[in-house]
């Protein structure tokens, strides 16, 4: 569209004026803020396929630093939040540079997007800033690409296929089993893929057929046909954002009848196909259902705020907030280096589930427990309870890495 | 060939009937008053979220009458506070206004619905299955079909059959003319937003329980309606009945040989070549004042 556009000096001018208004009115107000508040930096997708998570997310940020600063703010001073629409990598990289530039942010956080996760991580480095990823699962931000500014609330792929494949090993749906697999055609569902089939080979499986699905269709009808041609063991789906309930709400239409099971996943999407489509198997970091104390206080206060229970993509930006405010109180300091080396030493947080989480020094990603859902089907008490879950993987007796990737599979090496 | 492939053909076929229902009224719209009207989508899922907030009030059924009559007379607002000023002006004009429009309202139903997507299902009674031999096909898609070709064939007769439709057709050719022989066409503008828009607010009735229902649904489907559009030929009904169908062949075609990642791609390919060797569409008319 921009290039029908043509600026008129008059435009030009006023755009001009207008903003260096807005500049000497916004700077004063900055450098008179800064002894007695503490900024925070929130990116995130908020519109286009990703926006519907990122709403979650802004949420759970607000309700974290509200809750922030009722108990105190963080080192006696009043914690802030910048927020802003992080659109694309490029838009997330200058949004990113801007903020600690200019803004002085302590630190970002937030982002869905893989590709927005690197070119942050990217301006966290040069700017010595530390920056903590809570939705990019891609393995090569915590292999290829780890960085020693870059931390990870949310799970890796691995941890989400390994997760869903242990609950699919104990129902026998993988030894010698075919999978149809459709996947997202860019790089998560590529990576994804990739994660995949590696346990799907290791584990004695095979596929019967291996589709990429653009991001852009809608209709699903034409590859369900071939489904039911195909006649798999399990239909495995590597697909991400709106094509989840779109492939969802189709799968129930046409009454196909086998298994479904999924290695990417949003409690959002479940509840968009609602409970006469949802189906399957999925892994999840974190639903509204998990009993745990802090668990239930935290989807108590969030229902209370926004009159619907939290989307597991809240459970990563609320906790990576509180996360930085609880390390800053005990550290009494706001540098990042300290942080780091803080965090590297295997510093321990609750997060909301049975057992606490830490980062991993190798590659910075939290190790925590996961869980996998399955559909409840019409017994749903309400529009938002649709499914079971399993519990928390690995095993209380197991070590939490045991999900996660080994060195060899994914290789970090940090500068 | 395969009974796959021979499934594959006949499922995209059906396929593209989705399109017309919103090809069709952004055809009639450009044909008669010269706008490209980029905000048709939204039209589309502000029928989709009117389905899901009446639908529990007046049942499906009712939402199917009750939905593109509300966004009809919300077609015949924007037309008269809007388009009206821009039938005469430059086409460029025209399409900033719509996508603008697209814009505000796709970000006023996130701010009144929120950005998650809402759930809408298939009602009771339109549940199951058709089998034919080896074709499966959902019931609610058999349903969906027939009453899009019923209001497509509705819309044929009124535009070719009826007196109505010979002034909107004489319109579309020659304005002035119409005009120097005593007929208003303002009334007739309204009449063709109000259908136009309407037909996209049934879309977004039937495809609710079928599609994901999100803010941003209607930049999903403008493109292909456009594209069908453009390959069928500006003001060509059956042009853009036909291209729709191509376009669902192709696709069907494309899956069924086992390219499921072209399938998006491949209308767009079809466009650029329809463009390169037939700008006018396949079925385009030679309208005098576009020429």
């Amino acid at each position: 569209m921009s290039a029908f556009i043509r600026p008129s000096r008059r435009g030009l001018i006023k755009a001009a004026g207008a903003t260096a208004l807005l500049g000497g009115i916004g700077m004063p107000g900055i450098s008179r803020a800064q002894s007695d508040v503490l900024r925070f930096g929130h990116l995130t997708p908020r519109t286009g396929f990703l926006g519907p998570l990122g709403e979650f997310a802004v949420m759970a940020a607000d309700l974290a630093v509200e809750e922030i600063n009722a108990a105190g703010g963080v080192m006696g001073r009043k914690l802030e939040i910048l927020k802003e629409d992080s659109v694309n990598p490029q838009t997330a990289s200058t949004k990113a540079e801007r903020m600690i530039e200019r803004d002085k942010v302590a630190c970002i956080i937030g982002e869905i997007s893989s590709a927005s996760c690197l070119t942050i991580a990217q301006v966290a480095a040069r700017t010595k800033t530390l920056y903590v990823n809570t939705g990019g699962n891609s393995d090569a931000l915590r292999g290829a690409n780890c960085n020693k500014f870059m931390f990870h609330v949310e799970s890796q792929n691995s941890m989400y296929v390994k997760t869903c494949g242990r609950s699919l090993m104990q129902q026998g749906l993988v030894k010698g089993k075919k999978w149809f697999s459709l996947t997202a055609d860019y790089a998560f569902g590529h990576d994804l893929l990739k994660v995949a089939k590696r346990f799907m080979e290791a584990n004695g499986g095979q596929f019967a057929a291996d589709k990429l699905v653009p991001t852009d269709l809608t209709d699903f009808s034409a590859l369900l046909i071939e489904i039911r041609n195909a006649k798999p063991d399990l239909v495995i789906s590597n697909l991400a954002g709106n094509q989840i309930t779109n492939f969802l709400k189709q799968y129930s239409e046409f009454g196909l009848t086998f298994p479904v099971a999924g290695f990417g996943f949003d409690t959002a999407l479940a509840w968009a196909a609602g409970k006469d489509n949802f189906g399957g198997t999925w892994p999840v970091v974190w639903h509204h259902l998990i009993d745990t104390p802090n668990s239930k206080k935290f989807v108590q206060a969030f229902t209370a705020k926004y009159k619907k229970p939290p989307e597991n993509q809240a459970w990563g930006d609320y906790l990576a907030v509180k996360i930085f405010a609880q390390t800053m109180n005990e550290i009494k300091s706001t540098d990042s280096m300290k942080i780091i080396e803080h965090w590297e030493k295997g510093a321990t947080f609750d997060v909301m589930k049975t057992r606490e989480g830490y980062f991993r020094k190798s590659d910075h990603q939290m190790m925590h427990e996961m869980y996998t859902v399955q559909a409840v089907g019409a017994s749903a008490k309400n529009q938002w309870d649709i499914f079971s879950s399993s519990p928390a993987v690995p095993a209380a007796n197991e070590s939490l890495e045991v999900i996660a990737t080994t060195a060899e599979e994914n290789e970090c090496k940090m500068a | 060939m395969s009974t796959l492939f021979l499934q594959q053909i006949a499922n995209g076929l059906l396929d593209g009937v989705y399109y017309l229902l919103i090809a069709l009224g952004l055809s009639l719209i450009f044909s008669l008053g010269g706008i490209v009207n980029l905000a048709h989508g939204a039209f589309y899922a502000i029928g989709a979220y009117l389905t899901v907030v009446l639908g529990p009030h007046i049942g499906f059924g009712g939402a199917m009458f009750v939905v593109p009559g509300l966004v009809a007379i919300l077609g015949v607002l924007v037309e008269r506070l809007l388009f009206q000023r821009f039938y005469r002006s430059d086409p460029i004009l025209s399409l900033l206004l719509t996508f603008g429009l697209a814009m505000v309202a796709e970000q006023l139903l996130r701010m009144i619905f929120g950005a998650p997507p809402l759930s809408y299902s298939i009602p009771g009674w339109l549940r199951g299955q058709i089998f034919l031999g080896d074709f499966i096909y959902s019931r609610y898609r058999g349903t969906l079909i027939l009453i899009a070709a019923t209001c497509i064939l509705a819309l044929w007769f009124l535009l070719n059959r009826t007196a109505f439709g010979r002034v909107v057709r004489a319109g579309v050719q020659n304005p002035d003319m119409v005009g120097a022989l005593g007929i208003a066409l303002p009334p007739y503008m309204m009449a063709v937003a109000a259908i136009g828009i309407g037909l996209a607010g049934l879309a977004g009735v039937l495809l609710a329980p079928i599609y994901s229902i999100h803010p941003a649904m209607g930049q999903e489907i403008i493109t292909p309606a456009f594209v069908v559009v453009v390959i069928g030929g500006l003001g060509s009904f059956w042009g853009v009945v036909a291209a729709a169908l191509l376009v669902g062949l192709v696709k069907g075609a494309t899956i069924g040989l086992g390219y499921p990642q072209f399938s998006t791609a491949v209308i767009y390919l079809m466009m650029l070549l329809v463009l390169l060797f037939r700008p006018r569409g396949l079925f385009g008319e030679r309208i005098q004042r576009f020429e």
